[in-house]
């Protein structure tokens, strides 16, 4: 009873906080409507019983990935000269009637075909007695040890495609080089000079 | 009031996929929001995933969860980086200003 409640609460704030999402003006108020939506769909994971993924939820979306809106959000001026008139009512129904067909199918579809037992990936059952993260660890690295693998390298294309991207050469920057600096000889850093009584060196 | 069982969580999610889908139509000016609407349907198919896999007691949803993530993370961190040297070009975060190809 109660996890029907909590199931309830969770569900209608998410939908309410991608409304908010979507609709809100300022795209700041966007960022932090987003936050409230993935703390709900972390906590709808931890109702259904995936403790693990609920709490990297939190942390990876919340976390970093709305963190990282909000940045770009600070540094980029994004303040569009966005004026409500643009979009003309006729346009706003049909994306409405588009959207709401494409809902009506998929519950359509949802609630004429759960009960089908088709299974596309291996069947890894759940040990109960054992804790979510152990369970999902034992998963992880052996039957799907070479995806994880390659999601990390996934990962590591997304970091270095973000560094190169937004890399730029500034001028004025002092930069130290040291491969010119161990390259150099005696004959190009050392002068001798004799000057002369009196005058010194210019 | 029913027991919450597996169709109320697929139709959740159905609901999800739709308020993004439907917000890269409101909002096709401006990229970021776009990228938001795209988060919101990875987590649309995360509730799926992790809903399957709750109810067929199949632990594969929550792995394949897992690695949305990370492919939500890694697509997030690449699609910022464009924007911002896409900023930097324009001074606009305006999908319209890309036009260099005249599309």
């Amino acid at each position: 009873m109660i996890a029907d409640l909590l199931f309830y609460m969770f569900a209608s704030v998410l939908c309410i906080g991608a409304l908010g999402v979507v609709l809100s003006r300022n795209p700041m108020y966007s960022v932090l409507f987003l936050v409230l939506s993935f703390f709900n769909a972390a906590g709808l994971f931890i109702l259904i019983g995936a403790e693990f993924l609920g709490l990297l939820l939190m942390m990876v979306y919340v976390g970093a990935i709305a963190v990282m809106f909000l940045f770009v959000l600070m540094t980029v001026d994004m303040t569009t000269e966005d004026d409500d008139g643009k979009k003309s009512p006729f346009f706003i129904t049909l994306v409405l009637i588009t959207g709401g067909v494409l809902l009506g199918e998929i519950i359509l579809a949802i609630m004429g075909g759960v009960a089908s037992n088709t299974r596309l990936a291996e069947f890894v059952p759940v040990a109960s007695e054992t804790q979510n993260i152990v369970a999902l660890g034992q998963v992880l690295f052996t039957n799907y040890i070479y995806p994880f693998i390659s999601v990390s390298m996934v990962l590591l294309v997304g970091m270095v495609g973000a560094i190169v991207l937004t890399h730029r050469k500034r001028e004025g920057v002092m930069k130290q080089d040291i491969s010119e600096q161990i390259s150099r000889t005696r004959d190009e850093s050392i002068e001798i000079v004799t000057p002369a009584l009196g005058k010194g060196i210019s | 009031m029913e027991n919450v069982a597996l169709h109320h969580y697929l139709i959740l999610s159905a609901i999800l996929f739709v308020i993004g889908l439907v917000g890269i139509f409101l909002n096709r000016k401006s990229i970021i929001i776009i990228l938001m609407c795209i988060e919101l349907i990875l987590l649309s198919v995360n509730i799926n995933f992790v809903a399957f896999s709750s109810f067929l007691n199949d632990l594969s949803g929550q792995i394949f969860t897992f690695f949305i993530l990370t492919v939500a993370a890694a697509e997030v961190s690449i699609g910022l980086a464009i924007l911002t040297i896409f900023y930097r070009n324009r001074h606009s975060g305006d999908v319209e200003d890309s036009n260099l190809m005249k599309g």
